[in-house]
């Protein structure tokens, strides 16, 4: 209150405010809740003006973890993360969560300070030139030249962080910027000439795909995570109904139709399921919703839907083609195509015999793993599905166990479902696990990670603690990296360079260090009694679960091959 | 192929380094580049001369210009009646006894002397870039001693041939 106060105060006897000020004043506009920052020198005017301010500021024990976390909060609300860094090695320390938010398209604006504007350029302390090293890796990013500008280009950049495809903005404040004051200037609307991202289809375009849709033998929908950020569930799943579409997702899409539902194909990708990829490969049309046919969901492009015509619906026209020749294309919001489509007057589909073939491969080539006494990855994954009722928000870390949450964890609902895709970030999930909780606190939160990208930013925990979160944190444990240790298996004559722990801390000990408590799990009789005991608590957790160290993730398509060459798809 | 691509930006700082960043990290071939204030405030023209292998790279090239925020206009020119100029600076060397030979070179291309010294000459040659390399290649045995290049500045003329409509590479 007292912050807000003074601020009218101010702005009706138009007295300078502060560069610091101003941009705490747009954060409210934005209805920013929770701030994800650490403090250093360059921005010290920004947090002693936060000290005074009502908005949540978590407080990560290192740069990355607030990024990450930011991401997280960012991928279950659908609301743009905030994240503060101080200029030099503070900004530095982000660029890992900028490159990944980029390229999982999550709306995040960064603010990092600067050295001062008059010595920018003279290799000041904690200078870094931040706007050069980010450039290629964020949706656009600013340096504050003027205070004035201030609520200008925050209101701009939750525009552009949020709007069309999203992805992350950087926002560059020089130290006296900050701490200097200014008259209040007038609100000034936003000017974009150069950005203005087509939301609505092309009519044509979508009576194309409608009549393509009812020709068509063995249509697919491929459906990415445009699907989340478009809101686009309900349509999806009325659209795929209506024309009796099977539905086959990405990685990243996981969640935007129901995995129980009959149209349901599965999981499409390198780990992704015989029916999905089989799918892919017979299609007579490909109806790409939001996904921008990445290397790990396609294998080798010269196999990848041989015999379809592509139709791609994306926000950003510079997907549209990219990888693969587009005979349909249609720039739009996910949603709004899907809307559309919907109200297309088609011929009723006919092709029950594809349904059919689906449903016949789905019965004879589920995931499948061998049961023997050790404890099976899959299976804890299956005891995880069953005690969370399928409920949980799922963060996962990146590798092995990341697959196999992928496979095993069917989720009905969207936005429940936080990994890092495109950039494959080992170290990801702990931290964000805990913007995904702060985001949802009456959710469970299961944060499943390997042991070796758990011990990337282990150092979270301490906001766990802090911050009370009743964080199921879960270690597939198998004293390896284990992804890079089925590669090497398959790929490398099972020389197992460095991927293999020698040393490991005890897992239990460490959660007890930072106040957690821990427990070791090493058979199944173990999991059920502690899964049981522990996973509905409104406690945090930590979970050492000593799974089978051999054991790998398949089906598998190995690197250069098509969606016909998987392999392991059988016992 | 060679393509020449124009690009209205917003003239904000950092434009220059987003549009080379790009050619960098799609890995794509750029000739040269040339950046200048326009005909609008605030407003600048570039103009990239880039190889391309086939059309499926320039229509991402053209794309993936046209993403960033602060591009307003992007066209390949290519194929259009257009006015494309090259500034070169030449310093040859050059005595009394060569210097007239050179300057009866000169003359063709319409080039102009805006330098001389004792051992060399300054010459100031505009025109397209193959008009440009030409005279390059028949001015090098006299021996050039410095060579400056702006690279091709090129837009529409003010009349184009019905049949050579603007290739379009939006799909909206």
């Amino acid at each position: 209150m007292l912050q807000e106060t003074a601020f009218t105060k101010m702005k009706a006897e138009n007295e300078p405010i502060s560069g610091a000020e101003l941009m705490l004043e747009a954060l409210k506009k934005e209805q920013v809740e929770v701030i994800f920052g650490y403090p250093g020198g360059a921005v010290l005017p920004i947090y002693d003006k936060l000290y005074d301010s009502k908005i949540l500021h978590i407080l990560p024990r290192h740069e990355q973890g607030g990024i990450h976390a930011a991401e997280g909060y960012s991928r279950v609300t659908g609301k743009p993360g905030v994240v503060i860094a101080t200029s030099g090695p503070g900004a530095t320390n982000i660029i890992t969560g900028l490159a990944d938010a980029m390229m999982d398209s999550l709306p995040l604006v960064v603010f990092t300070g600067q050295v001062a504007t008059g010595v920018i350029g003279t290799d000041a302390f904690q200078e870094a030139d931040i706007l050069g090293i980010t450039t290629p890796i964020t949706k656009y990013n600013y340096q504050v030249r003027s205070i004035e500008d201030i609520p200008r280009i925050v209101k701009e950049a939750f525009y552009v962080a949020t709007s069309g495809r999203p992805g992350p903005v950087l926002i560059d404040i020089p130290k006296d910027i900050a701490a200097g004051t200014a008259n209040v200037p007038e609100e000034q609307e936003i000017v974009l000439p150069g950005y203005q991202p087509t939301v609505q289809p092309n009519y044509l375009q979508i009576r194309k795909l409608t009549e393509a849709v009812s020709r068509a033998k063995k249509p697919v929908i491929l459906a990415g995570a445009g699907i989340l950020f478009s809101e686009g569930y309900e349509e999806l799943k009325q659209y795929a109904e209506q024309q009796s579409l099977p539905v086959v997702h990405t990685l990243l899409g996981l969640g935007g139709f129901p995995a129980e539902h009959p149209l349901f194909a599965g999981l499409a990708g390198m780990h992704g399921c015989y029916t999905a990829n089989m799918a892919l490969y017979e299609c007579d049309l490909l109806i790409n919703i939001g996904a921008r046919f990445d290397d790990r969901l396609t294998g080798n492009l010269q196999h990848f839907a041989p015999n379809a015509t592509v139709a791609h619906i994306d926000i950003d026209p510079a997907e549209i083609g990219k990888n693969v020749q587009t005979h349909i294309p249609v720039v739009a919001d996910a949603k709004e195509a899907l809307k559309q489509l919907i109200s297309q007057e088609g011929k009723p589909p006919v092709h029950q015999e594809w349904l059919d073939t689906l449903n016949a491969w789905k019965k004879e080539y589920p995931y499948f793993y061998k049961e023997d006494d050790r404890l099976k990855p899959q299976k804890v994954m299956e005891m995880l599905y069953e005690k969370t009722k399928g409920e949980a928000i799922v963060v996962t870390d990146v590798g092995q166990h990341q697959m196999w949450a992928a496979q095993y964890y069917k989720f009905s609902k969207a936005n429940r479902w936080v990994t890092s895709g495109g950039l494959g970030t080992m170290g990801f999930g702990l931290p964000a696990s805990i913007g995904a909780q702060l985001a949802s606190p009456e959710s469970i939160v299961l944060s499943i990670s390997g042991d070796g990208g758990f011990q990337m930013c282990t150092q979270e925990l301490a906001v766990i603690r802090e911050q009370n979160l009743p964080i199921k944190i879960i270690i597939l444990n198998n004293s390896s990296l284990g992804m890079v240790r089925q590669w090497q298996e398959i790929f490398y004559e099972s020389r197992f360079s460095h991927s293999k722990f020698s040393s490991q801390p005890d897992f239990v000990k460490l959660a007890d260090a930072f106040g957690i408590k821990g427990y070791l799990i090493e058979d199944e009789a173990q999991a059920e009694t502690i899964f049981n005991e522990v996973l509905t608590n409104n406690e945090p957790v930590l979970l050492d679960i000593r799974i089978d160290p051999d054991e790998n993730v398949y089906p598998m398509i190995a690197p250069g091959k098509g969606h016909h060459e998987m392999v392991g798809v059988k016992p | 192929m060679k393509r020449i691509i124009t690009l209205t930006v917003m003239n904000r700082p950092g434009v220059l380094n987003r549009i080379t960043n790009l050619f960098s990290k799609r890995n794509y071939n750029i000739e040269s580049i040339s950046v200048g204030y326009s005909e609008q405030e605030g407003m600048s023209r570039i103009t990239c001369v880039v190889h391309v292998d086939n059309d499926g790279v320039l229509e991402q090239i053209t794309k993936q210009l046209n993403k960033q925020i602060d591009v307003i206009k992007v066209m390949d020119i290519t194929e259009q009646s257009i006015v494309a100029r090259e500034l070169a600076l030449i310093k040859v060397v050059s005595n009394s006894s060569t210097r007239n030979e050179i300057y009866s070179l000169i003359q063709p291309f319409r080039a102009s002397v805006i330098d001389v010294s004792k051992d060399s000459l300054v010459i100031q040659l505009t025109g397209e870039s193959d008009k440009v390399e030409a005279f390059i290649e028949l001015i090098k045995p006299y021996g050039i001693k410095e060579l400056a290049r702006t690279g091709t500045t090129a837009f529409l003329r003010g009349t184009q041939k019905p049949s050579q409509a603007i290739k379009p590479y939006s799909i909206v």
